[in-house]
């Protein structure tokens, strides 16, 4: 176990990281609202903990494959938030040159391969970065982002067991949020959910995807052993999304009651609970978290507005990296 | 020069760029010591290991993505996708994810994968097994495809394939494997977008493609008996096209026809035949006919599945009508 120096330098890393995400949200709901962003978006409030305990373990050679609700992920690996939002707004200086968008941000420089608007469309890629890996000897790991809705995919049991016959570096993380689109869980999902990768032989974890550390330390040790040879891993992290299924999704009683939204608002918040137990545990004080809060907002306020201001891209651009140059 | 078979020209490709570069993968289902159904990869796995041949489940869709991941992290996989009709389980994969993650990512990721695969009926394998559908892929942005119409071809495309930065389609005609043709030993590459004119010809222009260069090449032999000349272009690959070939060869002769094994409707000829109306139109003296397989599901019985293919005798004869002006 690390001093207690370096505890507090990662956890303040983790608290800072889920209210990047966080604030970053905030911004893109309300760019949404204010009907200054093209198109939807799909919102990780909620989810923190799970994007940041994951990535926190992780290097930046590491992969990730992400969601439609993927700038948690994004974030928590290490995207810039200028890039981002000139992104979601499709803009020249956007991560993608403004070409892929909210759903398909990909930041390579920090191993995210790209989130995906296909649901469990990135398994393969996942578990063929991991392929690489072990194929070239590099001590990499992947990780496969992807929610309950994505069990319902053939693609992702077909890549499971290829990473189990080949023991590839692949970890499955599993975002349970209860619901696919505007339906539950059980609704769509028979039979056990852990069960699915253990059948393949794949050993299988379920942890609170609220608890930040939870999933931090969990992480950790699956990283450790599948750099080793030991993977691959799937982990079922239970959490929940606080908006709908998109931005748009406001009306949501049809589906899930005011009541169970209140509840995991207000007593599993994955950022309040986390900034009690700093507290509690003297690692830091409230003040010195809502100062990191308060410089967060400021500067996701900031990047908002440069990305307002920021350049389209050219009309030249609409026919360039349809193929890449040989 | 020494003559080798179709097969064994896309496995001496193979060979000799996993050679030179230790990235390239092979997955597929059969690949390694069963060497395909058709042979065709025999000897690769005892060369290269099963490190790099890889066996895969019977998951077409998985290994085209696994493939696609690998691809986006440094390695050059080469995907074996037994039969051209399980293009429509690996659809996603090929044309949602690989075909677009370099345009989508502003260019920072690219997909440097072969998908090879087969098409061509007559074979008496039905429906399931005898499509050619080379015009799904070349539908989409992104994708390359080539269509190799001989073991000369077959080798120098799968070469150039490999060396791309790129998700390229091959299709080869299942029927050609046998086949053999005169290849170099000394390498050589034949670069994508350059149609290959085989044949010179000032009366009609016949744009064929894989095995339907054979049957154009046979109709232009028993047109020259009757003194008609008719020049017979390959356009080796669909995606990119090389149009300028095609579209000044037409202006010579003022007379096309195209031919292709995949369906007629919506298919490779309609795309090269409208390109020829938009393009050279007022050189030309009659419509562009178009033959492409029938438009049913391909029949099992041999009689009725014989029907559904262009022979050498259609070409023969519909170019006969064109230049009689009887279309």
């Amino acid at each position: 176990m690390s001093n207690n120096k370096d505890n507090k330098n990662s956890y303040l890393q983790m608290f800072r990281q889920m209210v990047r995400i966080r604030a970053f949200e905030e911004q893109a709901n309300q760019l949404y609202l204010s009907a200054k962003m093209p198109g939807l978006t799909h919102m990780y409030v909620g989810q923190e903990a799970v994007a940041v305990g994951i990535c926190e373990a992780l290097t930046p050679n590491d992969k990730i494959t992400s969601t439609h609700r993927g700038h948690g992920h994004c974030v928590a690996k290490g995207a810039d938030f200028k890039q981002m939002f000139c992104e979601l707004l499709g803009k020249q200086e956007g991560y993608c040159r403004g070409k892929g968008g909210s759903m398909h941000i990909a930041d390579q420089a920090n191993g995210n391969l790209g989130a995906n608007a296909i649901v469990g469309g990135s398994a393969g890629i996942a578990t063929g970065a991991a392929l690489t890996a072990k194929r070239m000897g590099k001590k990499e790991v992947s990780v496969c982002f992807f929610g309950d809705g994505a069990l319902g995919q053939g693609l992702l049991y077909e890549t499971m067991n290829m990473a189990a016959l080949w023991k590839l570096p692949v970890i499955y993380a599993c975002e349970n949020n209860l619901y696919g689109e505007y339906t539950k869980v059980e609704e769509m999902a028979a039979g056990d959910l852990m069960a699915r990768a253990k059948g393949f032989g794949i050993q299988s974890f379920e942890v609170d995807g609220q608890d930040v550390l939870a999933v931090n330390n969990l992480t950790q040790e699956l990283v450790e052993r599948a750099r080793k040879g030991d993977g691959p891993f799937f982990i079922l992290l239970n959490t929940y999304r606080y908006h709908g299924h998109h931005v748009g999704d406001i009306n949501r009683e049809y589906y899930r009651s005011k009541e169970e939204e209140q509840l995991w608002r207000e007593e599993r918040d994955p950022i309040t609970n986390f900034s009690q137990l700093l507290v509690d545990k003297k690692i830091s004080t409230s003040e010195e978290l809502k100062s990191i809060e308060l410089q967060i907002e400021k500067d996701a306020e900031e990047a908002v507005n440069y990305a307002l201001n920021a350049a389209w891209p050219d009309a030249s651009e609409v026919n360039m990296h349809v193929f890449a140059s040989n | 020069m020494r003559e080798i078979t179709f097969g064994a020209a896309v496995n001496e490709a193979m060979a000799e760029e996993m050679r030179l570069d230790e990235s390239i993968i092979i997955l597929g289902e059969d690949v390694a010591e069963a060497g395909t159904p058709f042979k065709v990869l025999s000897g690769l796995v005892e060369e290269f290991g099963t490190e790099r041949v890889i066996d895969t489940p019977i998951s077409e869709p998985g290994f085209t993505g696994i493939a696609v991941g690998a691809a986006m992290t440094g390695l050059r996989p080469i995907v074996d996708l037994m039969f051209g009709d399980f293009l429509f389980l690996i659809m996603d994969q090929l044309c949602n994810q690989a075909a677009k993650t370099h345009y989508m990512s502003g260019g920072k990721l690219s997909v440097p994968m072969v998908l090879r695969t087969n098409m061509g009926a007559t074979r008496r394998s039905a429906a399931q097994h005898s499509q050619s559908l080379q015009a799904l892929v070349a539908h989409i942005p992104g994708l390359k495809v080539a269509m190799p119409s001989s073991a000369y071809e077959a080798k120098g495309l799968m070469k150039t394939a490999i060396r791309d930065n790129n998700p390229v389609v091959i299709f080869e005609d299942k029927l050609m494997y046998n086949d053999k043709a005169e290849v170099p030993e000394e390498e050589y590459l034949i670069n994508f977008g350059e149609a290959n004119i085989l044949r010179s010809g000032t009366d009609i222009t016949l744009i064929a493609t894989s095995s339907m260069v054979q049957q154009a090449e046979m109709a232009a032999n028993t047109l020259a008996d009757q003194n008609i000349s008719a020049e017979v272009i390959d356009p080796r690959t669909i995606s990119p096209l090389d149009e300028t070939t095609l579209i000044n060869s037409v202006k010579k002769t003022s007379h096309a026809i195209v031919i292709d094994e995949g369906h007629q409707n919506y298919g490779i000829t309609a795309e090269i035949a409208a390109r020829i109306s938009e393009k050279a139109f007022y050189y030309l003296d009659a419509p562009v006919q178009r033959l492409g397989a029938m438009d049913v599901p391909v029949p099992f019985s041999p009689v009725l599945e014989d029907l559904t293919v262009p022979t050498a005798q259609q070409i023969h004869e519909r170019v006969v009508m064109v230049l009689e002006g009887k279309i």
